[in-house]
């Protein structure tokens, strides 16, 4: 079924296809009409959930970790500074290994306040041990939902689906809603193999060593340092699920391809502006008016952010002589966080192009296209003079 | 809670829920505490717990000491964490279960009681237990806000805290939940029917906060934490009682001293360390507040 509605009602529709169970969420712009929507499905009974209310994004979270670890398919959403104020929740959760789903409408991060849209709030939280996608589009919203959740579920590592707050989230465009049918055979009920129950007692999260220790039975059990190399390597083993997954929802849902990377014009480019979310989009009418030039430019979106699929990137960007990352985010004091990524991943490279760093956007900073133009112009014309430092794109002091 | 029918020390169950030999200090009031609270809560629970005393009590990776499955949480979630529990119980089938939140008192009345605060508001089908150990003790007996005036405390070290104790019940009670009361670890059998009380009054939110004597935080020796719980009783600092749906009544042992003498509260300082530099003025001024209490106390 063709609707046209916005990004937000996309990411709820995905959440009640997947027959969640437990949600609990907290107002932030400009998440809140997901959550909205959430409550008008949970109260006029088209979604069978248990809506929970909560009294802040640290509480959102905590609802979640104990109903994923209860056993109840569990998600929430935000923003911001509300992420931010989950930020022990998410390294809990993940360190848990619960497959809780959040979607978090990209937005700057204060102070000072603003609510429009950048990636500082996701980006600054790549660390965290979360499988973090990222959408261009309304449709990508929807199905990066249902596959988030099936991805979560498999490899027992929670997922953040970030999308463009404002830009995608208040926007509307089409998109294609699958039959509840479709998605229950895509996506079976959640069915993990230890949660709290009184039968099988367990103490989940309890006190870890720094060593490793016997159990009653004499068996060797982790320590800390075990549980958590073990957590990085299942990340790193999560691209091969996410590649897999996508195939099985392509087969579906007759959607998807290019699991990691979006590819844009870019098989006999030269060039390749490389970023995350809807700029990809607004990109390709700059790549479209450069090639009409004489340019030979594409332009590549970069799907997963974490497990960083270095591979992927590798392989899309080393025929290239040049690559302009444009990013929303920046690692203060250093460069984009993003740059840095893909710097690191042509490092193994037998060629290399030359990676040049562009912030744009910040605090919703209309990205104008004549600015991506005069960057990307000037990226490829002075590629000796623009060294590491990240140029600043549509300042205007 | 003198309509019901009391439990005594010939009736109460044998079950044994937590194990002997545990990593609790020795005289731990806690242990009193949580061993009787889960015999009156049975098998049929659920735990969520944050970081305190309680986290160290039930082991260490891979070992634990109770038989009842447990989640531990991050310290200021745990009444979200309870309600979270509770959330996925009702969607999987399994709501008949207890769902029992167990923190203490800094993780209850600072720095969790903006999530029990939430729950409490929302009505949330949970039992709140705070053992209320009056400091923080699992980080080395640092003040907290349910810390009482004048005690010497490691953050609190040569003036001693110059607040009064904040007086959570009474916050949690402003909520209007179906049930709040407070005990004492020494006097446990009142503990465990109140416990089974609020068991049995499923369906909104339940809170019991209990008086628990820290041999090591208070500096009392380890054989004399009963002896010192019921002085906190007897001298009518620390007060037994219910409201059930608003109704307040004290209970067994303060219940028994309305219209009748009380020790002095001297004597309760006289017995720990932590109040060694408590001035007359102030002894004098905490009896007042007690005497004003009681004033307000009828049969």
């Amino acid at each position: 079924m063709h609707v046209i509605e916005s990004g937000n009602v996309a990411a709820a529709t995905g959440v009640k296809l997947a027959r969640v169970q437990v949600i609990a969420a907290y107002p932030i712009t400009p998440q809140t009409p997901l959550t909205e929507k959430l409550s008008e499905f949970v109260e006029s009974d088209e979604l069978s959930a248990e809506y929970i209310p909560v009294e802040s994004e640290h509480s959102a979270m905590a609802v979640c970790i104990a109903s994923s670890t209860t056993g109840a398919r569990s998600f929430t959403a935000t923003s911001a500074n509300g992420l931010l104020y989950m930020n022990e929740q998410l390294h809990w959760a993940a360190g848990a290994r619960l497959p809780i789903v959040m979607c978090v409408a990209n937005r700057g991060v204060g102070a000072p306040w603003t609510v429009w849209n950048d990636h500082q709030d996701t980006v600054s939280q790549r660390d965290l041990g979360w499988i973090q996608l990222y959408c261009s589009d309304h449709q990508q919203i929807h199905d990066t939902v249902l596959k988030a959740f099936k991805l979560a579920e498999t490899v027992s590592i929670p997922v953040m689906v970030c999308y463009d707050g404002y830009l995608l989230s208040h926007t509307y465009m089409p998109f294609d809603v699958p039959e509840q049918a479709q998605v229950d055979a895509f996506l079976p009920p959640f069915k993990p193999t230890h949660f709290l129950n009184p039968e099988e007692p367990r103490n989940f999260n309890t006190v870890t060593l720094p060593d490793v220790r016997p159990d009653l039975h004499g068996n060797t059990a982790p320590g800390y340092m075990e549980i958590r190399k073990t957590l990085h390597s299942d990340l790193r083993a999560a691209l091969t699920e996410i590649e897999k997954i996508d195939g099985e929802f392509g087969e579906a849902f007759g959607r998807g391809g290019d699991p990691f990377v979006e590819p844009y014009r870019c098989e006999d480019a030269d060039y390749v502006a490389f970023c995350m979310g809807s700029l990809s989009y607004q990109l390709r009418d700059v790549v479209d008016a450069m090639r009409e030039e004489g340019t030979k430019i594409g332009v590549i979106g970069l799907k997963v952010y974490r497990p960083f699929p270095d591979a992927a990137v590798r392989d899309a960007l080393t025929a290239h002589k040049g690559v302009i990352v444009f990013e929303k985010a920046l690692s203060y004091g250093n460069q984009g966080a993003l740059y840095a990524d893909v710097k690191s991943a042509l490092y193994s490279a037998e060629t290399r192009p030359f990676v040049h760093n562009y912030i744009v956007g910040l605090g919703g900073r209309e990205i104008k296209t004549h600015h991506l133009y005069d960057a990307l112009t000037e990226s490829i014309k002075n590629e000796a003079a623009i060294g590491d430092e990240p140029q600043w794109v549509g300042l205007k002091l | 809670m003198d309509n019901d029918k009391k439990t005594t020390v010939l009736t109460l169950t044998d079950e044994e829920i937590v194990n002997p030999g545990n990593r609790a200090c020795s005289g731990c009031g806690l242990g009193i505490v949580y061993r009787t609270a889960l015999k009156a809560l049975g098998k049929d629970t659920v735990l969520a717990v944050p970081p305190s005393c309680l986290t160290v009590l039930q082991g260490l990776y891979p070992v634990a000491s109770t038989k009842l499955p447990c989640v531990n949480v991050t310290f200021a979630s745990t009444a979200a964490a309870a309600t979270g529990v509770r959330a996925a119980l009702r969607a999987t089938g399994r709501d008949h279960l207890n769902v029992v939140a167990f923190a203490g008192d800094g993780g209850t009345g600072d720095i969790g009681i903006q999530a029990l605060s939430g729950a409490c508001e929302r009505g949330e089908d949970i039992i709140y237990i705070c053992y209320d150990n009056e400091a923080y003790m699992n980080t080395g007996v640092q003040r907290s806000g349910t810390t009482p005036k004048g005690v010497m405390t490691t953050t609190t070290p040569i003036k001693g805290k110059l607040q009064h104790k904040k007086d959570v019940p009474s916050i949690i009670a402003a909520h209007g939940i179906d049930y709040v009361a407070t005990a004492s670890a020494a006097y446990p059998l009142d503990l465990y029917d109140k416990v089974k009380k609020a068991a049995s009054m499923k369906g909104g939110t339940r809170y019991i906060h209990v008086h628990t004597p820290c041999p090591s935080g208070w500096g009392f020796a380890p054989q004399y934490t009963v002896h010192i719980g019921k002085l906190g009783v007897t001298t009518g600092l620390f007060d037994l009682y219910e409201i059930v749906k608003g109704e307040f009544s004290l209970t067994g042992e303060s219940a028994k001293r309305v219209g009748k003498e009380r020790t002095p509260v001297e004597e309760y300082f006289k017995t720990q360390r932590r109040f060694r530099s408590l001035s007359q003025e102030l002894t004098d001024e905490m009896q007042g507040m007690i005497d004003a209490k009681w004033a307000n106390y009828t049969a």
